[in-house]
């Protein structure tokens, strides 16, 4: 499975709940907190549900609204993957 | 004495046209917006027409992020509200934190984003419905999504009478209004352009199955044998006269009665309640039957609804003594949002002097004694009185004044070059 890049996650959330605001084409994105980029908790259940799909693991919900920020998300993302393989 | 509530701003997105102008424009005209269903496939049905607004493209209007979240009905009402808004030249940061609320009705929700996660729900499995499915179906997500998008954080809710509730939601708006909130966006868009909706519609065993577009929908009529069901809608920024004219905003006309009545259960052997409704309408309104220069009628295309609504007529205003018309026998019936467009087209009227239409009724029913008008008549008018009834027995008769302050928007300047 290709590891997800942050250039991917952001695809993904343009896909799942549309352009963001602000910073998003930032080069320190990773730090950016999700709710700074006009993604609400919404968005981010929405764009787990689709990396569910995509990659194969599982990211349950309350961590998923705890990774608020794109770093941790891909750590959340790369931790699942890894216990799943 | 309560200060009068006005219609300061409207945003219409109908069958008949997008915007104000466009909409009033093709009404007059007589331009009917029935046709075969485009959105889905219909020929699984035994209804076939509808009046679709099609030519709506969401991303030109809205910031893409709304679009995951919101079906066909839920971005028209929010194009209606920004619409109303500017109309109105209502900022809403400039207003007090919780001055200004919304009101909208709904007959379904978000039936088409429903029909949507159903189906992925049952084809695919749970993991690929979408998180938004958690609002985009409720009634309420008009007024969450409008009232999100202006940070409206007065008092809101949705009503949910089917038919009455566009003139119910502005009525509900008004007592916020007396209450002491600046302003309020009320009124109603709906629309369930799905096969899910469609056969939720068809259960109520008034959809027309007729073929031919100009037969479909003839309330009042010979031959009269159900409605075609359409989308779109109204709203409107509606405000306090006095706060309005401190504003410095000339306006439509006025929310000058209301009434709202509930029918008996079928069989019970009493009569229906919406001449009770029209009467209080008046009272509320201080007005007499012959203040009233038109009726913008319920049209249910359904012979014993539209016999009942011709009595009640003719009980309050006497044999054919009232000009009535039904412009929705263009746009079909659009739930929630049908009187809420007959009371903008009802306020244009009022401005323009000229009643709209009622089209393809060639043949009204002598027995209704009614003055159904059927191409544009121009009178001077002063009130209009707009009926609406409910799928369930909803009974709404709403009166609404021109006059005073009465404002020609820019929009409604351009439309006079048009005019047919």
């Amino acid at each position: 499975m290709q590891e997800l890049t942050v250039t991917r996650l952001m695809e993904i959330i343009r896909e799942c709940a549309g352009e963001g605001e602000g910073l998003a084409a930032a080069d320190d994105v990773l730090n950016v907190e999700f709710s700074d980029l006009g993604y609400d908790s919404l968005a981010m259940l929405e764009t787990a549900s689709r990396i569910e799909r995509d990659y194969g693991i599982r990211l349950p919900d309350e961590q998923v609204t705890e990774a608020t920020t794109p770093r941790a998300f891909l750590t959340l993302v790369h931790d699942a993957a890894a216990e799943s393989s | 004495m309560t200060a009068a509530t006005v219609v300061t701003g409207m945003g219409v997105l109908a069958p008949t046209g997008l915007g104000t102008t466009a909409h009033w424009s093709a009404t007059l005209r007589g331009r009917s917006a029935i046709g075969p269903i485009t959105r889905f496939d219909g020929t699984p049905y035994s209804s076939r027409l509808a009046a679709e607004i099609n030519g709506f493209v969401a991303a030109d209007h809205l910031p893409s992020r709304l679009l995951p979240q919101t079906d066909h009905m839920t971005r028209l009402a929010l194009v209606a509200a920004d619409w109303a808004l500017q109309d109105a030249a209502l900022v809403p940061a400039e207003l007090p934190e919780y001055g200004a609320g919304v009101v909208t009705a709904s007959s379904a929700g978000g039936f088409e984003f429903g029909h949507r996660e159903l189906e992925k729900l049952w084809s695919k499995g749970p993991e690929h419905v979408s998180a938004y499915q958690s609002f985009a179906w409720f009634y309420a997500v008009n007024t969450g999504q409008i009232s999100i998008r202006h940070g409206l954080r007065g008092p809101s809710g949705v009503l949910v009478t089917e038919q009455a509730g566009g003139l119910d939601a502005i009525a509900q708006a008004r007592r916020h209004l007396r209450a002491g909130i600046p302003a309020m966006i009320g009124g109603g868009v709906d629309g369930s352009p799905c096969p899910w909706g469609w056969v939720a519609q068809q259960t109520s065993g008034r959809l027309s199955v007729a073929r031919d577009p100009a037969r479909a929908y003839l309330p009042f009529g010979e031959g009269a044998a159900g409605h075609v069901p359409g989308d779109g809608g109204a709203l409107f920024v509606l405000e306090r006269a006095d706060t309005a004219a401190e504003r410095g905003v000339r306006w439509y006309g006025e929310i000058a009665g209301y009434a709202a009545t509930f029918d008996p259960p079928p069989g019970s052997g009493r009569p229906p309640t919406l001449r009770r409704a029209i009467e209080r309408a008046l009272d509320d309104a201080g007005a007499a039957p012959a203040d009233i220069g038109v009726v913008f009628a319920d049209a249910a295309g359904v012979p014993d609804l539209d016999r009942a609504e011709a009595e009640a007529l003719r009980a309050v205003f006497g044999p054919y003594g009232v000009p009535v018309t039904a412009p929705k026998t263009m746009t079909g019936r659009l739930g929630a949002g049908g009187a809420a467009l007959d009371l903008a087209t009802a306020l244009l009227a009022l401005e323009r002097g000229v009643i709209p239409p009622t089209v393809n009724v060639t043949r009204p029913v002598p027995a209704y004694e009614i003055d159904l008008v059927p191409r544009p008549r121009r009178v001077p008018l002063t009130a209009a009185l707009v009926l609406a009834r409910g799928h369930g027995g909803f009974n709404a008769a709403m009166v609404v004044r021109g006059g005073r302050g009465t404002r020609l928007p820019d929009n409604a300047r351009r439309s006079e070059t048009c005019r047919s």
